[in-house]
């Protein structure tokens, strides 16, 4: 039996080559990732433009096209008060991407200061935010979000503070679970004993390292976030109208389904392909920077 | 046995202690006077003394809570200020219609998901793998009130083969009953059947290549006998407890199904209560949402532990 020869191109390829350069090269690998990545950044452009590239004012009413199916004059037709369906797909597209951004940031902002207390300290302070965090998590996501988007008021604003806060627990347990096996590592006890202080440890030594988890969790999160805000759009209790969202514009086609079923179709392909496009990125990202998948 | 049981029962106290200060300080988050954010939009000043009376805001915040938790310990979960019934009465007469929704709805998750599960992971790395990999990605990435409004637009409104809304119960009719339900339960069990899918996939994947597995092959038993005696049989139990935590994905879920198909379930019930700014019946439902979660969870770890010695330690 002869010992399989070394893959020298492989070596090369790995030495010198810093983590986000690998994760980057691996990334780029996986097709539907980058496809993901490529449908996001579309709709990303499409929210920043939508006064250039709108066909119609969103809000502009046309008594006389009302209800009309596509057309070379309105591609995607027209509402119950003849607005155009496309401009109205285009605008919401920033109620449902600034949810996303919005509600994750700050889910991240408050749930992972949490994580790191709790994972660092340890004791009774973890104890007690554990249970807090268990309790935020039996309550069911979008039950809280509606809860407190109840008690908030029903606006935009409110939606994401609700979905945001509705999230928090899960990058909580995530940065607690993730500290907890990094907090033990020899370069920790290194930084500790050469004398760091603890925030020091914990913003210099600590956070750095457990990003990658964080990064593919916000991702999910944020496809999570925006079928949440299209979710309480559709039950009244997000974007107002006439402002156009996505989910508040699936409420109103629900009720005009036999007349005018174009006006269902689009917001909802709209969210659907947002979501897919969020999730196969995130999967692919996961992939990419788990050592032990690729 | 008994050691873990106490342990884990100890362990819920404190959440269900949680539970209750956030669903309790939710009251705290209405802008100015909950008296008067509740007496509506009359602001009525008798209507005003009644409510601050009745719901004790003239008092302290901890006696408020106390009066509260005791209130909801004897079953008294406060009155619906629109329907003017007590909120518990509204509970229980909702409760079964969710419950037939979401367990029709858990039938068809598992019906899909779990052999969808099994077949990808035989077929591991296949055609059929990434079909089904594919598939429970769309599950998850489609909104769900968007799939009940495609179906209805099919079976409904295109071919006119179930009724778009209108719920009737299993006493009145069954067969009628299970017709409104049809679409409902394949709606909400799709995204569920997604998650097992995945759930299911990777138990078998790492069943499959265990050594009990490989002397079962070697025995010389049949494939079918071997994947479905010998690996379901262990891949299942992870599968079947992680089906509790999607319990609160389900009643997340079955909130927007109910509003699509106009089912009067516990959705439709807080739903209606946010706009009827009916706080008491708003915080009762999501107390029970969450007191059924944290049960669910702990009969889950029970069982686990029941089946796996292991984890008793």
């Amino acid at each position: 039996m002869t010992a399989e020869p070394l893959d020298l191109a492989l070596i090369e390829e790995d030495a010198g080559e810093r983590p986000w350069q690998r994760t980057l090269r691996l990334l780029v690998k996986r097709r539907m990732a980058v496809a993901g990545l490529a449908v996001v950044l579309f709709f990303i452009a499409l929210a920043i433009l939508a006064p250039l590239v709108s066909p119609y004012d969103p809000l502009a009413t046309n008594w006389a096209m009302v209800r009309k199916p596509p057309s070379a004059l309105h591609l995607f037709g027209t509402d119950e008060i003849g607005r155009d369906v496309l401009a109205r797909v285009i605008w919401g597209a920033r109620a449902s991407l600034l949810a996303g951004l919005v509600s994750v940031s700050l889910a991240l902002a408050v749930g992972v200061p949490i994580g790191l207390v709790s994972g660092y300290l340890g004791g009774v302070i973890d104890g007690i935010l554990m249970r807090l965090i268990d309790a935020m998590l039996a309550i069911p996501f979008l039950i809280l979000a509606i809860a407190l988007a109840a008690f908030l008021g029903p606006s935009l604003a409110n939606a994401m503070i609700a979905i945001g806060v509705s999230q928090t627990p899960i990058f909580a347990r995530l940065t607690r679970g993730q500290v907890l096996t990094v907090k033990h590592e020899d370069y920790i006890e290194a930084a500790r004993a050469v004398g760091n202080p603890h925030h020091r440890i914990v913003l210099r030594h600590i956070l750095p390292n457990i990003i990658p988890p964080l990064l593919v969790q916000a991702t999910l999160a944020a496809a999570a976030a925006i079928i949440a805000e299209a979710s309480l759009s559709f039950l009244g209790l997000g974007e107002q109208p006439p402002d156009p969202s996505w989910g508040s514009m699936l409420n109103t086609a629900k009720n005009f389904i036999s007349q005018a079923p174009w006006m269902a179709l689009w917001p909802g392909l709209a969210i659907f392909t947002l979501v897919l496009s969020l999730n196969l990125f995130g999967d692919g990202l996961r992939d990419a920077l788990d050592p032990r998948r690729s | 046995m008994t050691a873990f049981l106490l342990r884990r029962i100890a362990l819920i106290l404190p959440t269900l202690f949680f539970v209750s200060v956030l669903i309790f300080g939710l009251q705290q988050l209405l802008p100015g006077d909950p008296a008067m954010a509740m007496a509506g939009e009359e602001q009525d000043p008798t209507v005003i003394a009644f409510l601050r009376q009745k719901y004790h805001l003239d008092q302290p915040l901890p006696v408020r809570y106390a009066l509260w938790v005791e209130g909801i310990a004897h079953g008294d979960f406060g009155e619906s200020i629109r329907i003017k019934r007590p909120v518990r009465d509204l509970i229980l007469e909702k409760l079964p219609v969710t419950g037939e929704l979401a367990g029709l709805a858990m039938l068809v998750a598992l019906v899909i998901g779990v052999p969808a599960g099994i077949l990808a992971a035989v077929k591991h790395d296949t055609a059929i793998d990434y079909g089904a990999t594919m598939a429970a990605l769309w599950g998850i990435s489609i909104p769900n009130f968007w799939l009940g409004i495609l179906l209805i637009l099919l079976f409904s409104v295109t071919l006119g083969w179930l009724p778009a809304s209108g719920f009737v119960t299993p006493a009145e009719s069954l067969k009628q009953n299970l017709l409104t339900l049809i679409m409902p339960a394949f709606v909400l069990g799709n995204a569920i059947a997604a998650v097992m899918m995945r759930h299911t996939r990777s138990a078998m994947l790492q069943v499959l290549s265990a050594d009990y597995v490989r002397t079962a092959r070697a025995k010389g038993l049949s494939q079918a006998s071997v994947i479905l005696r010998h690996a379901l049989r262990n891949a299942l139990i992870p599968v079947v407890t992680l089906g509790a935590l999607e319990f609160g994905g389900l009643l997340s879920g079955a909130v927007l199904t109910e509003q699509v198909f106009t089912i009067p379930g516990f959705g439709k019930l807080i739903v209606d209560a946010v706009f009827n700014r009916d706080y008491a019946v708003v915080q009762g439902v999501v107390l029970c949402t969450a007191f059924a979660y944290i049960m669910l969870n702990l009969f889950a770890d029970i069982a686990y532990a029941l089946i796996n010695p292991r984890l008793r330690g």
